[in-house]
């Protein structure tokens, strides 16, 4: 668990917008997606990114990927930088870079049959391959995320919802990969088929000693599976820890109202339950507030919010606060007053 | 009086590949002022249970059972009768506020056209309403706003737009069809917050389709859960969370990973949901269910009542699935 798999530094997510209209000497639009996000993700850790819509969460990890333009720094393994290397210098490490996508649907082939689409990544980064043996590993892989093999020939529509994000899934693992990143692969799918797709992935990391970047708007679904999660804001990260500190000691005002605003489905806890309720909507990211972006809605904003934005650092030790510091906490928040 | 009374109500559409069977033999029913949830995963049959009800079924659709409003049927009965009611007395709000506004008519007006039409108020009067309203469902700056077209709100904002809309004429009953399943959970936290608000101020019944049960335990009284279009449990909120007398309910509570709560591993249900083209003759539910004895693809038990208030259709007893 100890060796540095992905170390992200000051990646940052810029789109350019023009306007229908606009003149061509009018200066294009400026959307700051991601802006400046640094994190570390270990071998067979499992890091949960949350947030609301449009807090650049997907952004993030298409530029990991190199799907979106990206400035900064993606070091993969402790030496190599991906985010300088050409397009067939990166093809290397396609095949341990996957990613499961949100629409089970939408992200396969419709014209493919399973074998095909699971298949592809096979063929792509393996070609010296026999067919036999193409389809061998493909079938051993169906059997794995639990689809019949003798399914092998039918196409993505004949399939349901979470059959499809099984598909997904094989897909990304058939190349054997050390990093999956997972867009909201959960998000379309209900809840008892949710819990078994959950089941399979962290069965499979189990078994397969993957990492996972997990990003979900679900905060339960997040605090489930992940070993650290990481809240953004408006492509700004707000607060980032261990699970079970982020959860039982969430120290960004942010944090803290999303948390408090998960339903829980137990009347007497939900009922009693405060909830931080936060005024107004989220700005827009054309034209983002100055210093911390979260302060138009924040109730502890002050003066000060306005000027600086806060940086990411250890949060205060604070009388009556449970947790007891130490050393070695991860803990970081972005906020002037923890 | 019963507010709402649904009995036996059956919905089926007409395909090209055959009748799907949407919901079937689904009785349940409502006092004024009381909160029932309709809960059940996609293709469960809960959101045409309530279209049926307003006759928004599908052109290929038909509903038969009863539907009494206030002691009066209100299922098929002819458009015009139907108008009378739909609005002025029971309203609903919609999943995707942007697609049920008009987006080419100012929001204000897109208002007044309710009150115009229903109360035959005077535009201006009806807009004046509609301001007021927009003020109630906590829009800042309500008067400007309500000059302005709907793609110039944010998607919480058009909720609010829809649930104003909904109340202009103080309906006694309001169907909200998943209503905050497309916005983010603080938003979802400020909108379910301001239905419990609009709930006690006007007093009015409040039928909620949804698929979160987190959402339910927050906000109804009452809740049915459905499956393969039938009703598997129905009663009070507070016992069917804590002891839930289906498997499928107590499956469902099982599968949902909790943020109050650390948990290893989830319990699943195990296979997928069924095919409405060819219902089961016995339990929706059977090909999916732990509890499963021979009997069950064969028989349902009819929903009955097994203590007070709460009512379940399985044929096992309640105690074997604890």
């Amino acid at each position: 668990m100890s060796t540095s798999l992905l170390k992200v530094e000051d990646l940052r997510v810029s789109f350019s917008l023009k306007s229908q209209g606009d003149m061509p000497w009018t200066k294009s639009r400026v959307l700051q997606a991601v802006g400046g996000v640094s994190f570390e993700l270990k071998q067979g850790e499992t890091l949960g990114i949350v947030g609301e819509s449009g807090c650049g969460k997907s952004t993030l990890a298409r530029a990991l990927i190199r799907m979106v333009k990206a400035t900064g720094r993606v070091v993969w393994m402790g030496d190599e930088e991906l985010l300088g290397l050409s397009k067939s210098q990166m093809m290397k490490y396609r095949s341990e870079i996957q990613m499961v996508f949100q629409d089970p649907l939408a992200s396969l082939n419709p014209r493919k049959t399973v074998g095909q689409i699971i298949a592809e990544p096979l063929r792509t980064h393996n070609p010296k391959l026999s067919k036999d043996e193409v389809v061998a590993q493909v079938k051993a892989m169906m059997q794995k995320v639990s689809l019949l093999p003798n399914q092998i020939n039918r196409y993505p529509h004949e399939f349901s919802g979470g059959q499809c994000q099984r598909i997904g899934i094989a897909r990304a693992l058939i190349v054997k990969p050390k990093l999956i990143i997972c867009d909201e692969p959960v998000s379309a799918l209900d809840v008892s088929i949710q819990a078994q797709v959950i089941n399979l992935l962290m069965e499979l990391q189990q078994e397969m000693g993957l990492s996972l970047v997990f990003i979900a708007h679900d905060l339960s679904v997040v605090k489930h599976i992940s070993n650290r999660v990481m809240v953004l804001y408006l492509g700004k990260v707000m607060e980032v820890a261990d699970r079970d500190d982020l959860y039982d000691n969430p120290r960004h005002p942010y944090t803290q109202a999303l948390i408090s605003a998960v339903p829980i489905p137990d009347p007497k806890i939900e009922r009693a339950k405060d909830v931080i309720l936060l005024e107004g909507d989220l700005p827009s990211p054309l034209a983002p507030p100055s210093g911390c972006v979260f302060r138009t809605r924040c109730a502890k904003a002050q003066a000060i919010c306005g000027e600086i934005a806060p940086e990411l650092k250890a949060p205060e030790e604070k009388e009556g606060t449970v947790l007891a510091l130490e050393k070695e906490s991860t803990h970081r928040v972005a906020c002037h007053f923890e | 009086m019963a507010l709402l009374d649904v009995q036996n109500l059956s919905v089926k559409f007409r395909t090209n590949d055959g009748i799907v069977n949407a919901v079937n033999d689904v009785s349940f029913s409502m006092d004024p002022g009381q909160t029932l949830a309709i809960v059940g995963e996609s293709g469960s049959g809960k959101s045409q249970t309530a279209f049926s009800i307003l006759g928004l079924l599908a052109q290929n659709g038909f509903a038969t059972g009863s539907v009494e409003f206030n002691g009066k049927e209100i299922l098929n009965i002819l458009t015009p009768d139907l108008n009378r009611v739909r609005a002025a007395e029971i309203a609903i709000v919609f999943q995707d506020p942007m697609t049920s506004l008009n987006p080419y008519m100012r929001v204000a007006d897109q208002m007044a056209e309710v009150l115009v039409h229903h109360k035959g108020l005077s535009k201006t009067a009806a807009v004046k309403e509609a301001v007021h309203m927009l003020d109630a469902v906590k829009i800042p700056g309500a008067k400007g706003r309500a000059q302005q077209y709907p793609h110039e709100f944010s998607g919480g904002m058009r909720q609010r737009v829809m649930i104003a809309m909904s109340l202009l004429c103080r309906p006694k009953l309001l169907i909200a069809d998943e209503p905050t399943t497309a916005l983010d959970v603080t938003v979802q936290a400020q909108i379910m917050s301001l239905f419990s608000e609009i709930q006690k101020e006007f007093g009015m019944g409040v039928l909620l389709i949804t698929h979160d049960l987190g959402v339910v335990a927050g906000f109804c009284e009452e809740v049915l859960v459905l499956y393969g279009g039938r009703v598997m449990e129905q009663g009070p909120v507070d016992p069917i969370f804590e002891t839930p007398s289906h498997p499928y309910t107590r499956g469902l509570l099982k599968a949902i990973p909790r943020i109050d709560k650390g948990t290893k591993t989830l319990d699943t249900i195990p296979g997928s949901p069924p095919n409405m083209m060819q219902p089961s003759l016995g339990c929706p539910f059977e090909p999916r269910c732990q509890f499963a004895i021979e009997d069950c693809a064969q028989r349902l038990s009819p929903l009955a009542e097994f203590s007070k208030g709460r009512f379940r259709s399985c044929n096992r007893v309640s105690e074997d699935i604890a």
